[in-house]
């Protein structure tokens, strides 16, 4: 089949009448590293939901190996920003709760070297029976990708997933994800705010426009052969090349549209016990 | 030092609240109070009761922790009974807009009313003062286990929720493994304060059935113009009550997740 693996087409959704995105479109190829670029409350989020199919699209499709996407599904294995760990499961349970559920038939053996080997892959097997509020933020975030391959899905969703890490944890997760990557050769949508992050692990960068109405820019290829290294690419006058074109093309293309009005927010209210 | 100072707040200080206490009791029973007995005189009333707190002297005349016993297996039963109501309550009041709205009215019409009307009306049901006192402290235990988990279900984080949805987790999954584990410290806050009302309605349910238990032996007592014992009865049920909610406390502080 020649469908490519995943497909928006003139995607646009909205809040309460104010309108987050309009017109996306973007294709990912199977076995691609495809990174997503944007400013903070732009609608990155938003466009990550449409995918994982928790929300909808106002206008517009979302086609998975060319067929529509209704709904949620193991097949696209999401890695939130926040890890959505369940904090009553140890890692292995937690874990475990999703490969359960999406290989029902396999035997309880099979499933437990299943859950093992994803947290080997992470380095966490020393971890494997703690809690999450017994983990780090960056061994947090290790065990929702762990989780979220261990579906062996179609496409890895990474929503920021770096973003609430310190610099240190940061890069070495960064050469994690590098690694695993080129492991299993999954195809993976980032989302991210760092626009090096994106050089360094991506094939190909898609800007996103400020808000309101945010939509994909032209897609930047990164031609930087792999391994890449975060030493010698520091010194690389590709990335800086590619570095400035991309903060270029936001801070002008992307900021299109000057004083965005600020729209009301309401704070949840606070439950008090 | 530091073992000292802890001495000091959790030992020396409480001490000195209760040896105050006893000081304006004393007083009191001294100057304007004459009928008030004096602590000395209910210790010297109520040893008996105290030193042998099961024994058993007849139908009436029972040691205080025979009487406490009668009261918590009371107790018991209709707590038991309005657990089993409240949190699948909570839960489906929690999980659903439209019953929230339906029934929020009438829980908080019915929040209010006092053990005291409840009784009357559960004897008239039921026509045995058993009965009738364990449907009363149901009725009146269940709101803090009803609304505490119906807001602990609209607490759960979409996150938990997002996993849920994205792993295709079936109803009964998603309650037993997400909605019910993200739920428990509220529902055990919501235990607590019930344990606790459950507990204080007792003493009013056997006061006026007349069934015996501490409740019933402070009534009694206080017919018999025996007035030590009713302050027997008021230090028990104090510590009895204070012992149960310690007891949730530890149970709840087990089943907080960060």
């Amino acid at each position: 089949m020649s469908h490519p693996l995943l497909e928006l087409r003139g995607v646009g959704k909205s809040f309460a009448g104010v309108e987050v995105l309009r017109n996306v479109n973007l294709t990912i190829n199977r076995g691609e590293f495809v990174a997503m670029v944007g400013f903070s409350g732009a609608g990155k989020t938003t466009l990550m939901s449409l995918i994982a199919g928790l929300l909808s699209p106002d206008t517009g499709e979302i086609l998975l190996n060319g067929k529509p996407i209704t709904g949620p599904g193991p097949d696209r294995g999401v890695v939130f920003q926040n890890y959505s760990l369940l904090p009553w499961l140890t890692v292995t349970e937690n874990i475990a709760l999703a490969v359960d559920q999406i290989f029902p038939t396999w035997t309880r053996e099979q499933r437990a070297n299943h859950v093992a080997k994803f947290i080997a892959m992470v380095n966490l097997t020393p971890a494997a029976k703690k809690r999450p509020a017994q983990l780090s933020g960056g061994m947090r975030q290790r065990v929702a990708v762990a989780r979220a391959l261990a579906m062996d899905p179609e496409i890895l969703l990474l929503d920021e997933p770096l973003s609430a890490l310190d610099a240190l944890t940061r890069g070495t997760l960064q050469d994690e994800i590098e690694r695993i990557w080129e492991q299993d050769q999954k195809t993976v949508f980032l989302i991210t705010n760092d626009v090096d992050e994106a050089i360094l692990l991506a094939d190909r960068i898609v800007p996103l426009t400020d808000r309101p109405a945010a939509t994909l820019g032209p897609s930047f290829p990164v031609t930087i052969e792999r391994p890449r290294d975060r030493q010698r690419l520091n010194h690389d006058p590709r990335l800086k090349l590619l570095r400035r074109e991309i903060n270029d093309w936001l801070l002008t293309i992307g900021r299109r549209k000057p004083a965005v009005q600020q729209t009301e927010r309401r704070l949840p209210a606070l439950a008090v016990h | 030092m530091n073992d000292r100072r802890f001495a000091f707040d959790w030992l020396i200080l409480p001490l000195l609240g209760v040896v105050a206490c006893l000081i304006l009791w004393s007083l009191s029973s001294a100057t304007w109070a004459p009928k008030l007995p004096s602590p000395w005189k209910t210790w010297e009333m109520s040893r008996v009761y105290v030193v042998e707190p099961f024994a058993k002297r007849g139908e009436l005349d029972q040691g205080i922790l025979r009487f406490t016993w009668y009261s918590l297996i009371l107790v018991a039963k209709g707590y038991f009974l309005s657990l089993l109501i409240a949190t699948p309550l909570g839960f489906l009041l929690g999980m659903s807009k439209m019953l929230t709205r339906t029934f929020d009215p009438v829980i908080q019409f019915l929040k209010p009313v006092s053990p005291l009307a409840w009784l009357p009306l559960g004897l008239v049901l039921f026509g045995k003062s058993e009965p009738a006192a364990i449907f009363t402290i149901a009725l009146c235990s269940m709101w803090p286990t009803v609304v505490n988990t119906a807001m602990g279900v609209r607490a759960i984080p979409q996150d938990y929720l997002n996993v849920a949805k994205v792993l295709q987790l079936s109803r009964w999954k998603l309650l037993w493994k997400v909605m019910i584990p993200a739920t428990l410290p509220y529902m055990f806050t919501g235990f607590r304060l019930s344990l606790g009302i459950a507990w204080l309605v007792i003493v009013a349910a056997e006061m006026l059935t007349g069934v015996p238990g501490v409740g019933g032996f402070l009534w009694q007592e206080y017919n018999s113009l025996i007035y030590e014992h009713i302050l027997l009865c008021i230090l028990t049920i104090g510590l009895v009550g204070f012992i149960l909610d310690r007891l949730m406390s530890v149970i709840e502080a087990r089943f907080k997740t960060a």
